[in-house]
């Protein structure tokens, strides 16, 4: 991750589904590559295209013309659940999205999309009903993501308040990644190994065998 | 619980080195040990730097993190401490032939020169201890009580088995562990899974899983750590506790432990890279003060009754959606929630079953056996116990795959193989196959599944396929019968129990 991230506005792509794991994100076959290429195409392609490639008829929510250029994805409870295949992220920032909204979204996704400029918004489950009735009722109404007051500022004067790990707020907005702190981090590293010796060794086998 | 330490959770400066403090030390779980035991450093406010004592590397999620490290001309810190085998895109075809795919040669070629260039030791393809990456670092002895272990995959969640604090990673993480052998991470809440009681002959580690996950869902332990304990979990074998720590994750906890015993020791002995004479000892005597202490709190918890349980089967698109094998298929009308409902609807239309529908005697077209939940040498031995001497029924394909090269070649050494070719089975090289189906093993759309492995997302064995999970003697009556099928019917179900060994 390069860029800052800064606050934007955008209108929302809702997707009312819960338990939606990293399988339907980016099914496995498409983690036989060794970049990030064609990952935008994989983004929840067995929801959206039919065995013969064809787009499914009514095409799925990300497919609706008036879907383009939207960078919030409004789903349901859990969201990421499942492999810990950082090419759900990717995919989803390929495809344009900058913030997830759900009532909460699986540990490993989050960890991984928090690294990648993907912003997973949890607000508690009457905000969440409240969104996607507001959504439901004006789809073109745009909503602004503001990490640096942790805020989603709805139509009118209405805020709705988030919570950031103040570290990954921190990364984002200052665009650096974890990397580097840690890199930063090696004479507290080489101490801490100076004083535990290592509990293997992967390349000598020490044992008889079995 | 102890009064020393402050609200904070730091021991106040007055009891700290003092006889006092080791005498009146808050009681500690088997994660808080580890946790603190790996601690490099810690500022206010960011995530402690947690030391990783093995990182496990495989072909699928660490590509692009060695691409990372080139970038910045950073070396594998600590390749000696590293690992990697080629498991999830392999061919499970006979060695000797190509890799057909293209894009799974290229990535399987990529890890071997990563391998190469960054000196990290590879038990790669037609090497004797390939296999799934959660089988063979148990199988070598890498997963050791105590350990921190990291892998690029979920079911890294499998290593807890042996009281190690072992969790997935995303290929970002991958690269930051091996350019320190250090990650950032928050201390996870604890979550105690105690389950009591006896299995009943039939009933095995898969279905304890299984009904843990109906009972609390697949978010239910988020951002928790799970510990499993009680009576129940101390007689399993060491492969059953397996099971049960690799699919942790399917109910949201990265991780899940069990605390290393007799059994754990036992089964570590003599095993190539676990320690040896003098050094053995002295690790078994580390070891056996990790255990949680008694008075030890946890953020939540749950008991199970194992004597209560039945086999388990799912009948949805999440592993969560489990049930006795003798229940029938819920109505969605019937749940709570509207969210509830429609996904549950959802669910239904995707496996094409009806409210009110009985779980047995559901048609089955295929039966895999296998994966890093279901796929060692004890899962082979009650699968090859329960097919011995019949046949699987007309027009099921069943498919056995070992989870490694040894797992293979030790059950050949039983004649496990010639059971399952007798049987009508296809026996095939080790890899993770259909559970992922990434390497041509899967589904055809439509099709039915009982499958031994861990994920019956949509499309996860094959775009349109249809999983039920259960164990691997529920797949093995299921692939007689052509049916699903209740292995506790099975003739001399009694003896099978026994069958499995550590």
């Amino acid at each position: 991750m390069a860029e800052p991230f800064v606050s934007f506005t955008s209108r929302v792509i809702p997707l009312p589904a819960e338990n939606v794991d990293t399988d339907q994100i980016v099914p496995a076959r498409y983690l036989k590559i060794t970049d990030k290429a064609g990952l935008a195409e994989a983004l929840f392609c067995d929801w959206r295209f039919e065995a013969d490639g064809a787009l499914k008829n009514p095409p799925f929510i990300l497919d609706r013309p008036e879907m383009a250029g939207r960078r919030i994805l409004l789903a349901g409870d859990n969201f990421g659940c499942g492999s810990s295949r950082e090419h759900a992220p990717w995919a989803l920032v390929a495809w344009g999205i900058q913030a997830v909204i759900t009532t909460s979204s699986a540990d490993i996704f989050r960890i991984n999309s928090l690294k990648n400029g993907l912003l997973p918004i949890v607000v508690d489950p009457e905000r969440h009903r409240q969104l996607f009735e507001l959504v439901g009722r004006d789809p073109d109404v745009e909503l602004t993501v503001d990490l640096a007051s942790e805020t989603v500022h709805l139509p009118g004067d209405e805020d709705l308040p988030f919570n950031v790990d103040p570290f990954s707020k921190l990364m984002l907005l200052e665009g650096t990644d974890e990397l580097g702190y840690l890199l930063g981090k090696a004479p507290a590293i080489e101490a801490w190994e100076a004083a535990h010796p290592a509990r293997i060794d992967t390349v000598e086998a020490t044992g008889t065998g079995a | 619980m102890g009064a020393v330490r402050g609200p904070d959770g730091v021991i106040p400066a007055k009891h700290v080195g003092t006889a006092e403090c080791a005498a009146m030390a808050e009681p500690r779980t088997l994660v808080d040990k580890i946790w603190d035991d790996h601690v490099v450093a810690e500022d206010p406010g960011a995530p402690s730097v947690l030391a990783i004592d093995l990182h496990l590397v495989h072909e699928v999620t660490s590509p692009q993190a060695f691409t990372g490290l080139r970038r910045r001309g950073v070396r594998v810190r600590h390749p000696e401490r590293t690992v990697a085998t080629a498991d999830h895109s392999v061919p499970t075809t006979p060695r000797n032939l190509p890799i057909l795919d293209e894009l799974a040669a290229a990535q399987v070629a990529q890890l071997e020169t990563n391998c190469r260039e960054f000196g990290i030791p590879l038990h790669g393809l037609g090497s004797p201890s390939q296999g799934i990456v959660h089988v063979i670092g148990p199988q070598l002895g890498l997963t050791q009580p105590g350990m921190t272990i990291v892998c690029g995959d979920s079911h890294t969640s499998t290593h807890g088995a042996f009281g190690a604090l072992a969790f997935g990673i995303g290929t970002s993480e991958v690269e930051m562990v091996l350019a320190t052998q250090c990650l950032l991470q928050r201390r996870p809440k604890t979550y105690e899974v105690r389950v009591d009681g006896r299995l009943a002959p039939g009933v095995s580690a898969k279905d304890v899983i299984l009904a843990l996950l109906a009972r609390i869902g697949v978010a239910g332990g988020t951002g928790h750590v799970f510990e499993y304990r009680g009576p129940a979990i101390e007689a399993l074998s060491m492969e059953q506790r397996m099971t049960i720590c690799n699919m942790s994750i399917e109910g949201g906890a990265r991780a899940g432990l069990i605390a290393p015993d007799e059994t754990t020791f036992e089964y570590l002995a003599g095993r190539a890279h676990a320690p040896h004479g003098p050094d053995w000892d002295a690790a078994v005597d580390r070891w056996r003060a990790l255990p949680t202490d008694d008075g030890a709190a946890f953020d939540r918890s749950v008991t199970i009754d194992a004597s209560a349980l039945e086999p388990m089967v799912t009948y949805g698109t999440n592993p969560g959606m489990g049930l006795p094998i003798s229940a029938r298929v819920p109505d969605p009308a019937a749940a709570g929630d509207a969210s509830r409902r429609r996904g549950l609807e959802q669910a239904l239309a995707y496996m094409d079953l009806q409210p009110g529908q009985p779980l047995l005697g559901q048609k089955v077209d295929v039966v895999f056996i296998g994966s890093c939940t279901n796929g060692r040498i004890s899962d082979l031995r009650l699968a090859a116990a329960a097919l011995k001497g019949r046949r699987i029924a007309d027009g099921v394909r069943l498919m056995v795959v070992p989870g490694s090269d040894e797992v293979k070649r030790e059950a050949e050494r039983e004649g496990l193989d010639e059971i399952f070719r007798a049987a009508g089975a296809d026996w095939r090289e080790a890899g993770c196959s259909m559970c992922i189906a990434m390497n041509g093993d899967q589904l055809s759309p439509g099709q039915y599944a009982v499958s031994t492995s861990n994920r019956n997302f949509e499309g996860r064995q094959g775009k349109g396929g249809r999983t039920f999970l259960a164990s691997p003697l529920t797949a093995a009556a299921s692939a007689v019968a052509g049916v699903i099928a209740d292995p506790r019917l099975l003739p001399g179900i009694e003896s099978l129990a026994a069958v499995g060994g550590r």
